[in-house]
């Protein structure tokens, strides 16, 4: 076990290096994206100086090296996520388009009308909208998972859910409003037994905790990765061999098709199957020294460091009066690094301004979550604070600071 | 951001608003929400003599979008309409006494652009793009 040095780590992130006003930036939205490390832009921008080609087709050197530098980054994500295969592994834009995918391909072939899709209360908007527009055009029930008063996932709504045998249960790994992590491997199990199919929606697990692809038994995976430190505009859509193999694609072209006459084709293998155009290969080829540098710290570690930090700034907001937090209690280990506060009486984009000028960036707003928190959590917005690798309680002393001048502002 | 956007006399106009009513006899009224905070403000206005005889809002949202709503609807008494069209971004900063800066300057300007769009109901006229871009 390491202890995860946070000093050290904002050394090799070169966005620590700048000072606004002598005060450098304190970071508290990774949970909406991490910062990035220097030998991911160095990556980018080696591929880009020294072996820029497109990949799959050229026979000249440069091309096949950036050929293999983007296929090995999905073999290096295939290891980490504890995958059987690279070929399981289709790279996307991100987590969104990983579901979207998803939704058009398999539901478009799989869901039919009065079939029950179960998802939960706690989603992200990109594992919702994709749902509420299958159902209207299959015309399929979607059903929720309540979210109960210990903001974990109620039990016996879940069991209900299940009753109605779904064909899709998709649901996140970790929230990104309440930070309450779900317990993905008894639900795929217990959906499976109903022969549901199961999607989790990892983009804020796969960079926060060990994930074992195998281990969940999931059948499809959602990530995103600018938030564990790759590129934006990279993401992975991990499925199960047999449910990709036996899906449509969606977007036709070249990369995709093994041949083409006039009227008809045939399909590529996957994963390229559904890659049709130029790859987003600088995203690829970031994305392995992302991954090298996670699993060199370990992501049992960062995890660790994480709720260390929770623990830290709940113990801390839970001294301020007139601040109330959104989340479970830390008795479970079920609770990452996601706060969700507000101070009553003060709109949370007030709080994040102030906080701004201590150089503290938090995000405000219903983090595109709208409904669990416009109706779960009764709130027009909250104020989130996210915490990383880069993190230590330093900053959370900062937030801190910035809580006491908002409400020496607003005299609460 | 500065601080100094949270002036003591934002903060108090956010705490205990103006003219915070709904008017039901008034002559014209309009609506504005703003995504970002979400903010979400409806402005009232009468008119006697091609003047503002009363101008009230209503809505909730953040203490910029508020205390701006407030102070704005009372320094708008007795202006005149077509004074009113040419107000723009300028005439929140003097009000406010700052630039709120990118970031908050659509809460700065909801109420601006509602008062502005009730005007131009009123007249029967089609807002201008400057009025649209606030
Ligand atoms: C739980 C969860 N799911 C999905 C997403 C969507 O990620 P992206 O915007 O990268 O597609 C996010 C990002 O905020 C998230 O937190």
């Amino acid at each position: 076990m390491v202890n995860i040095d946070s000093e050290e780590i904002k050394k090799d992130f070169p966005i620590f290096e700048s000072r606004k006003d002598g005060q450098r930036l304190v970071y508290l939205d990774s949970a909406a994206t991490s910062q990035k490390p220097r030998a991911v832009i160095n990556a980018i921008s080696d591929y880009y100086s020294n072996y820029n080609a497109n990949i799959h087709r050229g026979v000249y050197q440069i091309a096949e090296r950036a050929t293999e530098a983007y296929e090995n980054s999905k073999k290096e994500m295939a290891k980490f996520l504890g995958a059987e295969s690279y070929e399981e592994l289709v790279y996307v834009r991100n987590t969104t388009e990983a579901i979207n995918l998803v939704a058009l391909s398999w539901g478009e072939k799989n869901i039919s009308e009065g079939d029950h899709i179960l998802i939960s209360e706690m989603e992200h908007h990109s594992n919702l909208v994709p749902w509420i527009l299958l159902a209207k055009r299959k015309k399929a029930v979607l059903d929720y998972i309540k979210v109960g008063e210990d903001y974990r996932l109620d039990q016996e709504s879940l069991e209900n859910g299940l009753e109605k045998n779904p064909k899709l249960v998709a649901i996140t790994h970790a929230s990104n409003v309440l930070g309450t992590i779900n317990d993905v491997k008894s639900i795929t199990k217990k959906a499976h037994d109903k022969g549901a199919v199961v999607l989790v929606d990892g983009a804020q697990s796969a960079p926060h905790m060990p994930v074992n692809l195998s281990d969940i038994g999931c059948d499809f995976y959602a990530l995103s990765g600018h938030k564990m430190l790759g590129p934006t505009g990279i993401g992975a859509l991990y499925g199960k061999r047999e449910i990709l193999e036996a899906m449509p694609p969606v977007i036709g072209g070249g990369d995709m098709i093994e041949t083409v006459e006039f009227y008809s084709c045939t399909w590529n293998r996957i994963p390229w199957k559904f890659e049709a155009g130029t790859s987003n290969i600088e995203g690829g080829i970031g994305m392995t020294p992302a991954i090298q540098y996670l699993q060199k710290l370990g992501m049992e570690n960062i995890f660790k460091h994480e709720v260390e930090l929770t623990k830290y700034a709940l113990d801390a907001l839970a001294e301020i009066k007139n601040v109330e937090t959104y989340g479970p209690d830390m008795k479970k280990n079920d609770h990452g690094g996601v706060i969700s506060f507000s101070v009553n009486g003060v709109h949370p984009h007030d709080i994040a301004s102030i906080f701004d000028n201590y150089n503290v960036a938090i995000r405000a707003g219903h983090h595109c979550a709208m409904p669990l928190v416009t109706q779960i959590l009764r709130q027009s917005a909250v104020a989130r604070m996210s915490f990383y690798i880069y993190n230590n309680k330093d900053d959370i002393d900062k937030a801190v600071e910035a809580i006491n001048e908002v409400k020496r502002i607003f005299k609460k | 951001m500065s601080l100094d956007l949270y002036a003591e006399d934002l903060v108090a106009n956010y705490e205990h608003p103006h003219n915070r009513k709904n008017m039901s006899d008034c002559d014209s009224s309009s609506h504005e929400y703003n995504t970002t905070c979400g903010d979400d403000i409806t402005v009232y206005i009468k008119v006697k003599d091609g003047k503002i005889s009363d101008i009230s809002f209503d809505g909730s949202g953040c203490a910029i979008s508020v205390g701006t709503a407030s102070k704005l609807t009372d320094a708008i008494k007795g202006k005149s309409v077509s004074e009113i069209e040419s107000l723009g971004f300028d005439f929140i900063v003097d009000l406010i006494g700052i630039d709120p800066g990118p970031a908050r300057a659509k809460c700065a300007t909801i109420s601006l652009k509602a008062l502005k769009h009730a005007v131009f109901i009123y007249e029967h006229k089609k807002p201008d793009s400057e009025t649209e871009r606030l």
